[in-house]
């Protein structure tokens, strides 16, 4: 249970960090919270030959509400100070839903929004919000590639696999404001607050002046091997009155037809249907609520 | 193998050393200093016994290397005591109210409760248990440590009042 050795580099700015991950390539770990990789590496399943430790980079770590109410989110900002911060429930309600719900405070006093997202498990929070919030990240290398803005449903490829490249960097979220009349939810069932959920998802409703649905997003965690999207049931939602009916209908098509859990130790893909049925029509009913008081 | 100069303080003093990068401050703080009050549960962050404070906020000192300490301030549970005479009100609470029986999860869990008490001076028992979930206890079933968080909170407040 101890890591393997590495060799420690620590860059004072981004452009120095860029230049080393431009020439370690595929040897080099960027190395932000910790929270995952530090694991990883005492469990000897990564043996990077250099850790990039992007702890010093304070240009990377702010949180900026722009003129048109979206958010700039600095990939080294702790994801305990996202959740703090007093600004985001106005803004962005559904983040700061999402944010206790990621492990334990302990753990987010280090781990950074930028190395949630770049890890990348399936069974993790932040990547649901950001795909249910339209949300878009900005990468950076030295290579040709220079900056890239990447939508959060194109950056998650696979399992535990981003759209990022070896010598890139994600350096920033930007997450959109929501349309008037939108409502949101954040629902998950795990054994334990903090623990890593069976089932969860992130739903989002904007409505029209008449009350009829303009638009719907579904995003599950572990439900798949990526934050899993159901645009089917989305479809069934959009352009319909909100009912009872309608909600249990389209939970439904998601829970069975729509979304791929696997069996775990603790639970089996049945089971996790079975939840994510039941609390996507919870997340329906709460969301379609807030909406109609936006 | 890279090796690094440490200059970090613990508990108000300052301590050097050379250290290999792969060091874990868990490591750092119990082998290399002598710190062994703070115990190495699971070293991949599950258990909480090796939390420590970095700079006011409690961390997993299994998940952090000891070089990232470099300049920074750490506390122990070995700073706790307000003197060699006098425990912290939540050590005091813990031996009132039964919250350890082996004691391995306790250093751990003084690091973490002490700063939620900070933060909440007047938490709810399911606060107190959510404000938990990230510690582990094999002995105690956690209702005792509990109602000892919840009776240094009372006595806290009572003092300052
Ligand atoms: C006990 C425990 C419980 C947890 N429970 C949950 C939970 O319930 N839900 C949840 O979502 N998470 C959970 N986590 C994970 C936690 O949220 C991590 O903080 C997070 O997944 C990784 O963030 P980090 O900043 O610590 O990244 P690190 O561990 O430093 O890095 C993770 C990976 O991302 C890469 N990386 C990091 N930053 C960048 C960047 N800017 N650009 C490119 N690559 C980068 C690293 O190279 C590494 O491969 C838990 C962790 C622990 C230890
Ligand atoms: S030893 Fe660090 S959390 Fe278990
Ligand atoms: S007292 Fe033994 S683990 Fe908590």
């Amino acid at each position: 249970m101890k890591p393997p050795p590495f060799e420690y580099l620590a860059p004072a700015t981004l452009d120095e960090a860029l230049e080393l991950l431009a020439e370690k390539g595929g040897e080099a770990k960027v190395l932000a919270g910790g929270q995952s990789l530090v694991p990883v590496l005492n469990f000897r399943l990564a043996q990077p030959a250099f850790l990039v430790d992007i702890n010093g980079l304070d240009e990377l770590d702010y949180i900026e509400v722009e003129a048109d109410g979206s958010l700039r989110i600095g990939a080294m900002t702790r994801q305990r100070r996202l959740e703090l911060d007093p600004r985001i429930p106005l803004r962005a309600p559904l983040l700061a839903a999402t944010m206790p719900l990621i492990a334990h405070p302990q753990i987010r006093n280090r781990g950074t929004v930028g190395g949630s997202l770049a890890h990348a498990d399936p069974s993790g929070e932040l990547p649901v919000a950001a795909v249910a919030l339209d949300a878009e990240f900005v990468l950076r290398s030295h290579s040709r590639r220079g900056e890239r803005v990447v939508p959060a449903t194109d950056f998650f490829e696979g399992l535990m696999t981003t759209a990022l490249a070896e010598d890139e960097l994600l350096c920033e979220c930007r997450v959109p404001a929501a349309p008037p009349g939108t409502g949101w939810a954040f629902r998950e069932v795990a054994r334990r607050h903090g623990d890593y959920a069976h089932a969860g998802l992130a739903a989002r409703l904007t409505l029209a002046d008449d009350g009829k649905i303009v638009s719907a997003r579904l995003v599950y965690l572990s439900a798949g091997e990526v934050p899993m999207s159901a645009p089917r049931a989305c479809a069934m939602l959009e352009g319909e009155e909100p009912s009872e009916g309608l909600f249990a209908e389209a939970a439904s098509t998601a829970a069975r037809d729509e979304i791929d859990p696997s069996d775990d130790i603790h639970a089996t893909a049945a089971f996790k249907r079975h939840l994510a049925e039941a609390l996507t029509r919870r997340a329906l009913a709460i969301a379609l609520d807030r909406a109609r008081a936006a | 193998m890279s090796r690094h100069h440490v200059s970090t303080q613990v508990n108000g003093r300052v301590y050097e050393r050379e250290v290999e990068s792969r060091l874990l401050l868990s490591d750092f703080l119990r082998h290399e200093l002598g710190l062994t009050g703070t115990h190495v549960g699971c070293e991949h962050g599950v258990c909480g016994a090796c939390t420590v404070l970095l700079d006011g906020q409690p961390v997993r000192s299994c998940l952090l290397f000891a070089v990232q300490a470099d300049g920074r301030q750490l506390a122990t549970v070995e700073g706790l005591a307000l003197s060699s005479e006098e425990m912290h009100p939540m050590q005091n609470a813990f031996r009132d109210a039964h919250a350890l029986q082996c004691g391995f999860c306790t250093a751990g869990i003084l690091m973490s409760m002490v700063t939620f008490l900070e933060e909440n001076r007047d938490p709810t028992e399911a606060e107190v248990r959510s404000a938990l979930s990230g510690n582990l206890c094999r002995c105690t079933g956690y209702q005792h440590i509990v109602d000892a968080v919840l009776l240094t909170a009372e006595r806290m407040r009572k003092r300052s009042a």
